[in-house]
């Protein structure tokens, strides 16, 4: 529901086509342009930060990032200075090449496939662990705020922070947890030093910093669920896993869409947990597509630029293709989002 | 994961339901399920506290100690000591709460009149609008660092605070910006009207009237953008050279490469770094429920 701009708010509310805006100080009817801007110069006026930033931050380099995908640009061929000699760049357009070798290439595949895994058992874990506890959390419990405050740290700790103790606890030789294990006489394990013990290592890390953020949101979703129809459905006979069906399930529907989009697009491109915790490694065996990317421009040598952009755009073209296919299934099962 | 029974949601006011005998109505749970449910709290907090306790303490033993499985070893400060006096930890310090705290301010600002231009206003471009905020966090770094790269080195902005604060914006506003719609969104009409009537602009209405009750959201808004740009790593060292210039995160990436074996001084370095985002978490817990939700409920 927003209100014209143009128009006393009391008439606007409801209706939806274009009103007129009353003309200011002239008097004849103004312009097409003119009566716009009269009319909405103040919502522009509020957004223009947001847009200037945009355009400026992520527009520039996203056009420019596409370009230099279509071309074989690397640390050698850039426009740069060695002291005081100007060097002119000396790349050239490929066309399409960059993006035929990743799609045709094992790497970027591999790579792709360790991400889906990767975003999927984070996301669909997260989710259900957050769920689960705010469900107890709803509930009358002594110590519910202590308890909150606890679960919720977590996210209250920098992210790199973190990183850093869970790899002081998974240190081989004498990580906390290792010791555990050899108190109990179990061997040490190679938490992240074996492909596989490293992807299992780094999922579990994600899952500990991602699960306050559901925690705190479907808290907030069980809360807006007025208390009256849990009371109606017991009237009715419900029992609890009615309850937690009919009722609990559609209100945190509108919660649930949105964390599960956002988390998606945030696992699938979260680089500080893989880059601090393992450098993609053991190998290349927990690098996924963000860190790839990255380390392409960054610690090869010659830094590759155009492949570091072709799979920038790749991954964004994956993510849009995602979100456009969660909204029409949602608006299938009759969301309107 | 334990079975999920009832549900309640708890107005201040609800009277706990008293039980009339023999029977057990909603609210009241067995002895054996209320150990259940307190057993799964306390194993998930202790998991979610550990990791943070055991860095606390391993930065109170002595530096030979660090990795020793004691809870308590000859407590010291002594790595703290050497943190301060031996390397430029103070520096960092300082640049990262510049750096964070112009995010903040700057970031609650343009996500609160943009959020509120969104909810209340019907203007050409608004659909586009949204959806540029929420493409804009599918941008995979990758991509933008090299150009984004060039455009500070042309403006003169690498190695500046000014860069990365500008960068920071880019990641938090938008986010920021779709929780304060939902915010807003549950702000009722009437209360701009009533201000409209009063002779107050749209500014005015947004600025004395709107932003004082969405506090809440606000506070969510602060903590997110503090956070954001307090942890980030990837553009702070793309962007940050020289001992001066770094923020924590950059230095502490230097501190692993020098000190790599030397968990002491680590550890230390990251009580200190957490003491911060967990003093702005503190103010902006009590509102984090609320927040989050209105913003994801009515997005």
């Amino acid at each position: 529901m927003a209100v014209h701009t143009g128009q006393s708010v009391a008439k606007a509310a409801g209706d939806s086509d274009v009103a007129r805006g009353r003309s200011r100080g002239t008097g004849k009817p103004p312009g097409g342009l003119r009566r716009s801007v009269s009319t909405h110069w103040y919502a522009w006026a509020m957004v223009a930060p947001v847009v200037a930033v945009i355009g400026v931050i992520v527009g520039y380099p996203l056009v420019r990032g596409i370009y230099l995908s279509l071309t074989d640009a690397n640390e050698r061929n850039v426009e740069r200075n060695i002291g005081v000699n100007h060097l002119p760049a000396t790349y050239e357009f490929v066309g399409l090449d960059n993006y035929a070798d990743a799609l045709t290439g094992g790497q970027f595949l591999s790579t792709l496939g360790w991400t889906l895994v990767w975003t999927v058992s984070c996301v669909g874990i997260t989710f259900a662990l957050g769920l689960g506890l705010a469900n107890i959390l709803n509930r009358r419990i002594a110590g519910r705020s202590a308890y909150r405050m606890m679960l919720i740290l977590p996210w209250a700790v920098p992210g790199f922070v973190s990183v850093f103790a869970w790899r002081f606890l998974y240190n081989e030789d004498r990580g906390f947890l290792n010791k555990l294990l050899a108190g109990g006489g179990i061997d040490a394990v190679p938490w992240l030093n074996d492909p596989t013990w490293a992807k299992f290592s780094v999922i579990a890390v994600n899952i500990w910093l991602g699960v306050p953020f559901m925690l705190v949101a479907l808290l907030g979703g069980l809360q807006s669920i007025p208390g009256e129809m849990y009371e109606a459905a017991e009237m009715d006979g419900a029992g609890p896993w009615q309850r937690f069906r009919h009722i609990t399930m559609p209100g945190l529907r509108s919660v649930s869409t949105t964390v599960i989009l956002l988390s998606t697009i945030w696992t699938f491109n979260m680089f500080p947990v893989i880059f601090l915790l393992t450098r993609g490694g053991p190998g290349e065996a927990t690098q996924i597509l963000v860190t790839q990317a990255y380390k392409f421009s960054f610690e090869i040598s010659p830094r590759d630029f155009a492949q570091s952009s072709t799979w920038g755009v790749l991954i964004l073209v994956l993510l849009m293709i995602f979100a456009v296919v969660y909204q029409r299934v949602l608006r299938k099962q009759g969301d309107t989002w | 994961m334990t079975a999920v029974t009832d549900t309640r949601t708890h107005t201040p006011n609800a009277t706990p339901a008293r039980p009339t005998a023999g029977v057990r109505r909603r609210g009241d749970r067995s002895r054996a399920a209320s150990v259940g449910l307190h057993a799964t709290l306390i194993v998930a907090s202790v998991i979610a506290v550990f990791p943070v306790l055991w860095v606390l303490l391993t930065s109170l033993k002595p530096a030979a100690y660090a990795t020793t499985t004691d809870f308590f070893k000859e407590t010291t400060f002594e790595n703290y000591t050497k943190l301060l006096a031996d390397t430029p930890f103070l520096t960092w310090f300082g640049n990262s709460l510049l750096i964070a705290g112009l995010t903040t301010v700057l970031g609650v600002f343009t996500a609160a009149t943009t959020g509120y231009a969104v909810s209340r206003f019907r203007f050409p471009g608004k659909r586009g609008l949204m959806w540029t905020l929420l493409i804009t966090q599918m941008f995979p770094m990758a991509v933008l660092i090299v150009p984004l790269y060039n455009i500070m080195s042309s403006l003169g902005l690498l190695n500046q605070a000014a860069g990365l604060v500008i960068t920071y914006l880019t990641i938090a506003v938008p986010f920021c910006a779709w929780m304060m719609k939902g915010f807003f969104d549950t702000i009722p009409r009437e209360i701009d009207e009533s201000g409209m009537v009063d002779g107050l602009t749209p500014f005015g209405t947004f600025w004395r009237l709107i932003l004082p009750l969405a506090k809440p959201g606000l506070a969510v808004t602060a903590f997110y953008s503090f956070v954001t740009a307090w942890g980030e790593v990837a553009y702070a060292s793309a962007f940050m050279v020289g001992d001066e210039n770094l923020t924590l995160a950059g230095g502490l990436q230097k501190f692993v490469n020098q000190y790599g074996a030397q968990w002491g001084p680590m550890t230390a370095a990251s009580v200190l770094i957490a003491i911060p985002a967990a003093i702005v978490f503190l103010f902006a817990q009590r509102h984090l429920v609320t927040g989050v939700s209105a913003g994801a409920v009515k997005g």
